[in-house]
């Protein structure tokens, strides 16, 4: 600077801090909005979920009732009535997707972790990752075209339709229990092989009780997301307004099929019944889901 | 780390050989190991017996009208038959209504997505963070079907009527807000697809976030930076293929997402630039016209569901193999 030749130069160590540089008030100033709006946007993400609560629980909680529970639904213009064949169904459809995709989904866990890494567990990882994406409805033209129409000609029902949950749940439930068991320590495999236990015994002894907790965990999720399952349904089980215990061959019913169709006509008494059924529909899949995460919280493993 | 994956374990063949080798049960490792094996392999079988079953079921759609003729083509109009191909099969409209859906609801939850993510991870205090990540993947949790019920009953005539009627009197001359306006159509589709995605992207980016390295932020704060500054100069750059994954996995869901769609587009065959227009996607329409189709008609569906699968098939690889390649981070949050 040409100026300190001719006044002496203030040194700089005895400039305040507290004086910062002109763009100083500006920076902070775009901070503290940045932060402002960065809780607008949290505020804003959080409306919907609040808002669907609330709705939800406003015009369903007047709906459901004994009668709502037990009873099978009415043409949608009457009043009153309730979706018993829905629960029946769905209760039916999903105990028969639990048997299939729980059982499958810890084997498969289980061959990845305990057998793994290899090709054909890398495989299995990628593919599994891949069919979470996989759209609800494609499943439900592929159960159809595999077991409604085409080579197994089955007809629509409720096992077709369970295998279409099941293939929905399969991949949640492989993903979580390959968590949970990756969290199980070596030393418990290696003090079992220690006492003598072969493998497969060390592994249903020892690795699986330790992992019990967190399995459940995955299972209940997968519960949870294959309980509100609509579209797939649509087109394996067909849906149906009448309580059926067939195990195949006659269309049966689900609550978030009956919703869908109850919601979509536009008589009043219908639409109400479809807001118990979802007050009812969300309870559970928010049971489920609380239960998991208490359940997995509660008693993870290698914690 | 106990998430290393196990090795083979040496303890059994270092033991004497007659308990390995004749052992009494000798058989039963093989036969468990080989159980779990066929177990794993389901997976694959059903993707295969997906991509066969399916596209046999559809080919002679695509034979008929060609593959590109099957997605350009304009006109839906299937025909009665139950044994050939009679109608005119053109997907262009759903295609249309799919992607004009998804590019809303990816407009609208990303930058959302990402503030949030970021709110998470460096400004909410630490003892809210927790809680209102867990209610935000509570979102996550809510069937998709209720979305539908919340947005043709609650939303549509509560929150889009006013902002539609007041789009319309003040920008009605715009085509892109051209009416008339039904109230169901592409708009509301879409913004509901946007808060149905929001869940899975927030928690991908909030992770990745998450496991950017310290030092680097540290180093930016010892240089004077204020927040905002460490957040867009640091913490995001190093994120950003983070953030393509989670847009992808988003998009993925978007183009996917049936019930909550159908509810809300209008199930119109037709098409147009208007964004407040009614119209239909490829899962709508196909979950729309299924229960009444013909056999000729269900294969044209068919045909529909494997352009979709194809679609969302080509995203979710990418994705993966982006997030794979991170590899910091466990990627659960993802299903």
């Amino acid at each position: 600077m040409s100026t300190a030749t001719t006044t002496p130069p203030t040194p700089a160590q005895h400039v305040p801090l507290s004086v910062r540089p002109p763009g100083s008030g500006f920076r902070r100033f775009k901070n503290r909005s940045a932060t402002v709006i960065l809780t607008g946007a949290m505020i804003i993400a959080m409306i919907p979920l609040i808002l669907i609560i609330f709705e939800v629980t406003r015009r369903g909680i007047g709906v459901v009732n004994l009668e709502f529970l037990t009873a099978t639904e009415p043409p949608p213009r009457r009043e009153g009535g309730g979706y018993a064949a829905g629960f029946v169904g769905t209760l039916y459809i999903m105990a028969l997707a639990v048997a299939m995709s729980i059982p499958f989904g810890i084997a498969t866990a289980v061959y990845i972790v305990e057998y793994g890494p290899n090709r054909l567990t890398g495989a299995i990882r990628f593919f599994t990752d891949v069919m979470t994406g996989i759209p609800s409805i494609f499943v439900g033209l592929f159960v159809y075209g595999l077991l409604v129409v085409g080579w197994g000609g089955l007809g629509f029902g409720t096992f077709v339709g369970a295998v279409a949950i099941a293939v929905m749940m399969l991949p949640i439930v492989t993903r979580s229990a390959e968590e949970m068991l990756r969290l199980v320590p070596n030393e418990m495999r290696n003090a079992s092989y220690g006492l003598g236990a072969r493998k497969w015994q060390t592994i249903v002894h020892t690795v699986l009780p330790a992992a019990a907790p967190g399995l459940a965990t995955g299972s209940m999720l997968a519960v949870a997301r294959g309980i509100g399952e609509t579209a797939p349904l649509l087109l394996t089980a067909f849906g149906t307004g009448i309580i059926v215990t067939a195990f195949q061959g006659s269309p049966q019913g689900a609550v978030p099929m009956q919703l869908y169709r109850g919601a979509s006509q536009p008589f009043e008494a219908g639409i109400d019944r479809a807001w118990g059924a979802a007050l009812c529909l969300f309870v559970l899949v928010v049971l489920f889901t609380i239960l998991a995460r208490w359940i997995g919280s509660r008693a993870s493993v290698g914690k | 780390m106990p998430t290393e994956a196990p090795e083979a374990p040496q303890a059994p063949e270092d033991s004497p050989r007659r308990t390995l080798v004749a052992g009494r049960g000798r058989l039963a490792d093989p036969i468990f190991k080989w159980t779990v094996a066929a177990c794993g392999t389901v997976v694959l079988v059903i993707l295969a017996l997906m991509v066969i079953r399916t596209t046999t079921e559809a080919w002679p759609v695509f034979v008929k009208e060609g593959f590109f003729g099957f997605l350009l083509g304009e006109t839906w109009d299937p025909g009665g038959s139950r044994d050939e191909i009679t109608g005119t099969y053109g997907a262009w409209p759903f295609i249309y209504g799919t992607l004009l859906t998804s590019v809303i609801a990816i407009a609208i939850a990303l930058p959302l997505a990402i503030m949030v993510a970021v709110y998470l991870t460096h400004v909410a205090p630490r003892r809210i963070a927790k809680p209102l990540s867990y209610t935000v993947e509570l979102l996550a949790a809510v069937p998709s079907v209720i979305f539908g019920l919340w947005g043709l009953h609650w939303f549509l005539p509560n929150v889009m009527r006013p902002f539609f009627d007041l789009v319309e009197s003040t920008l009605g001359w715009f085509f892109l807000f051209e009416g008339p306006v039904r109230g169901v159509g592409y708009f509301p589709a879409g913004i509901v697809l946007a808060i149905m995605i929001l869940p899975i992207m927030t928690a991908i980016i909030r992770e990745v976030i998450a496991v950017q390295p310290l030092e680097q932020q540290m180093a930016g704060y010892a240089l004077g930076s204020t927040r905002w500054e460490v957040i867009t100069k640091v913490v995001l750059p190093s994120s950003f293929s983070g953030i393509v994954a989670a847009t992808m996995l988003g998009l993925g869901r978007a183009l996917g997402e049936t019930i909550a769609v159908l509810m809300l587009i209008g199930g119109s065959q037709a098409w147009g630039a208007s964004l407040f227009g009614a119209g239909s996607s490829m899962a709508s329409h196909i979950a729309a016209t299924f229960g009444e189709s013909s056999p000729e008609a269900r294969t044209g569906l068919m045909a529909i569901g494997v352009a979709l699968f194809l679609v969302t098939m080509i995203i979710n690889i990418l994705a993966r193999v982006v997030v794979w390649r991170l590899g910091q981070f466990t990627g659960d949050a993802a299903v």
